[in-house]
């Protein structure tokens, strides 16, 4: 692997405080760093195991309340506990929980094994919400990172610092993981997700190799969720919450299940989905979840995958077909417009009422009542899904030609 | 002895609504492989197009329209979208119909908003099938219908007043005709008899001229038919709002994984056990400790159900053993 671009991203992520001077981008360069985590651990189980676990976020979740619970009773002890070890109490909780819910889980391989996390994720949400004290009720577990005793000189009063342990704990983590999928162990568990039958006839039991990958994802969703702990300071109980579960699953894919860097990728369009999307355009799900659909019908190999591909092409390949691929991505730009106008004027239907009739859009104003902006609307994203799809059908002929 | 009557009967209504959900998954997981994620988003399209039908033409034809929607809809996502990545594999396929139910969830509340829809069943449906009042006087009496007002509102004449609504036993009499009649294609008629091989033989049954990709897309329609069906009597009997897809999704996963995967009896009588289970934990509501009663912990039997069976018996109570 060429090492030149990972140095550069690590000293990015070194040098970034100095470089940022907000703290707001310090909150979401971190949030990006817990996710990254979150993620890289999740495609432990998807991407190399072929599990596909609808309850990730049992784990993250379970952590964070690790963490907190031990950072109160730490306070509360008096005990001079290092703040920057926390999220070991995170990865441990969650490597706790695993070896339950992991065993179980790991029983079943492929359809079950989706149905069978699904409903333990179920299982330990509903009993976080049955008002045990441990879950904080709908409020929540508080707790304080700030120490006064500053172990190891670092108090973590600051963003700056919180910034830097994160950034710690997400490159560590990284590494760990990435050289988890280079031992036998790894490979085995590659094999495992493309035959288990064989891999029994061989002699190991498919069973044994997915509960220790339960057991190592969850470690690093427990580092994850400590962190996150930290960071915000509460945890509650949506943090086990069926839907934090369901986006790491939807932003992993996207991202790419199929190399490393993917759920990276993967990861920091979690977080700007989060922030960013939320905020521009109340239909952002909608926007997620057919970019979701369409990637899984057309790019399984998710955005990563896509660049890889267009990166691995000969330079001939882009002088020959670059005018027309150069076409076909105006064309899908505009049809994605139209649509988007679509959704977002009839995102707007239903808040008419109390929002009034007018959809901003880019520099447009969009109204709703206009039927020429519905039928603009419409003409645009037709003729850009006309024309890509005869540019994509014109692609497709040429290549098949050329071989 | 008439309050475990009447629980029983819930228990059984609701568990026989689960069936005919868990029915249409379990036909489809047996058959394609493939698990529909989006089956209980079906059940809520089922209801909310059960209720945009029903106040524009009532409810019986919301009864045979949504169902038909559904298919429908059903139909098209097999044949344009599933289809497509059926080569890819059964992760692949667990995937898109996950993200249906992402969009699923976005437009009903895009076209129906966030809160909950006032969808009643029609009035005949909206007393009582029978009911039963314990007094001193008369003892134990049963009655058609709801008993007079005046027997159940004079304290010193009545102890206890049950009855059993209208609803729940038409959702019984729906989900057993409807079950029975699938029972009976899939058994007796030679379409059932092809479908059944297709499960089993699908080379072969392309041999011999039968065409197995629409084969499927009907399953698959019938399946989700099957949901949206479900989707207007239960919509209408608790209640019809964006949670509850979320609501019933796990628990009919709970039922096929404890059933066995794609075993129609299994998941028959786990349906039934699951219902009388959580009915029976909500009426005889008792204390257990930590703060906990039963009737809040029924909301976790359905799991703990599956955690035994994982630990005793993996492959489900019915089902094959697979890796």
């Amino acid at each position: 692997m060429n090492a030149a671009p990972w140095v550069a991203v690590v000293a990015g992520l070194v040098f970034a405080p100095e470089l940022l001077h907000s703290t707001w981008a310090l909150t979401l360069l971190s949030q990006i760093g817990i996710a990254t985590i979150a993620c890289l651990s999740f495609n432990l189980l998807l991407g190399q195991g072929g599990m596909l676990s609808f309850g990730h976020a049992t784990y993250t979740g379970l952590g964070a309340y690790g963490a907190i619970h031990t950072l109160n009773a730490a306070r509360a002890a008096g005990v001079d506990f290092p703040v920057s070890l926390i999220p070991l109490a995170g990865g441990v909780s969650g490597l706790l929980a695993a070896t339950v819910l992991g065993f179980l889980s790991s029983r079943r391989g492929g359809t079950a094994l989706a149905m069978v996390t699904l409903g333990l994720a179920e299982l330990v949400f509903s009993v976080a919400l049955m008002g045990f004290t441990f879950f904080g009720g709908e409020s929540g577990i508080a707790g304080n990172r700030v120490t006064e005793s500053a172990p190891w000189g670092v108090t973590f009063a600051s963003p700056v610092e919180m910034y830097y342990l994160i950034t710690a704990y997400a490159l560590l983590s990284a590494v760990a993981l990435y050289a988890l999928t280079t031992t036998p162990w790894g490979k085995m568990l590659n094999a495992v997700r493309d035959n288990a039958m064989r891999m029994e006839f061989l002699g190991v039991n498919p069973q044994t190799i997915r509960y220790r990958a339960f057991l190592f994802s969850a470690f690093f969703a427990g580092i994850s969720g400590g962190l996150a702990a930290l960071l915000f300071e509460r945890v509650t109980p949506d943090a086990l919450g069926l839907e934090r579960s369901a986006s790491l699953v939807l932003f992993t894919y996207l991202g790419g299940i199929q190399s490393f860097i993917g759920p990276i990728v993967g990861a920091v369009l979690m977080v700007l989905a989060n922030v960013g999307l939320s905020s521009l355009t109340p239909a952002w799900l909608l926007y997620v979840g057919l970019a979701f659909v369409f990637g899984v019908m057309f790019a399984p190999q998710g955005l990563t995958g896509l660049l890889q591909t267009a990166m691995a092409q000969p330079r001939a390949f882009y002088l020959r077909h670059g005018v027309i691929l150069f076409a076909l991505l105006v064309s899908l730009g505009v049809a994605l417009l139209g649509i988007a106008a679509l959704v977002e004027m009839a995102y707007q239907l239903q808040l008419e009422a109390s929002l009034g009739s007018n959809v901003a859009f880019g520099t447009f104003q969009l109204h709703i009542n206009r039927w020429q902006d519905w039928a603009a609307a419409c003409a645009i994203a037709l003729l850009g899904g006309w024309f890509f799809l005869r540019l994509r059908h014109a692609l497709i002929e040429r290549l098949g030609a050329k071989t | 002895m008439e309050f475990f009557v009447f629980s029983l009967l819930n228990g059984l209504s609701y568990g026989l609504l689960l069936f005919l959900l868990s029915a249409g998954l379990t036909v489809i997981l047996s058959l394609m492989g493939v698990l529909n994620f989006a089956h209980a988003s079906f059940y809520m399209l089922g209801a909310y197009v059960g209720y945009s039908v029903s106040i524009h033409a009532g409810y019986g034809l919301a009864l045979f329209a949504a169902p038909v929607v559904l298919a429908v809809l059903g139909a098209g996502f097999e044949r344009w979208v599933l289809r497509r990545i059926h080569a890819y594999g059964h992760v692949p396929e667990l995937l898109i119909t996950f993200g249906l139910s992402f969009l699923i969830l976005e437009l009903v509340q895009g076209v129906w908003g966030r809160t909950a829809l006032p969808f009643h069943p029609p009035e005949f449906l909206q007393g009582a099938a029978f009911s039963a009042v314990k007094s001193a006087a008369n003892g134990l009496q049963w009655f058609w219908g709801s008993p007079a007002a005046a027997l159940c509102q004079d304290a010193s004449l009545a102890l206890s007043c049950w009855s059993f609504p209208a609803m729940r036993a038409f959702t019984m009499l729906v989900s057993a005709l409807t079950l029975g009649a699938l029972y009976l294609v899939l058994v007796r008629t030679r379409l059932g008899w092809i479908i059944q091989a297709s499960r089993t033989h699908p080379a072969m049954l392309e041999s011999l001229g039968h065409n197995v990709p629409r084969l499927w897309m009907l399953v698959f329609a019938a399946g989700s038919g099957l949901a949206g069906l479900a989707g207007v009597i239960g919509g209408s009997t608790f209640v019809t709002e964006p949670a509850m897809a979320a609501t019933v999704g796990s628990v009919i996963f709970v039922v096929v994984v404890v059933g066995g995967l794609g075993s129609l009896m299994g998941a028959f009588w786990v349906s039934l056990a699951l219902g009388l289970l959580q009915t029976l934990a909500v009426s005889f509501d008792h204390p257990l400790g930590f703060g906990v009663s039963l009737a809040q912990l029924a909301p976790v039997l359905p799991y703990a159900l599956m955690v035994l069976v994982l630990v005793l018996r993996p492959q489900g109570l019915f089902g094959a053993k697979d890796l």
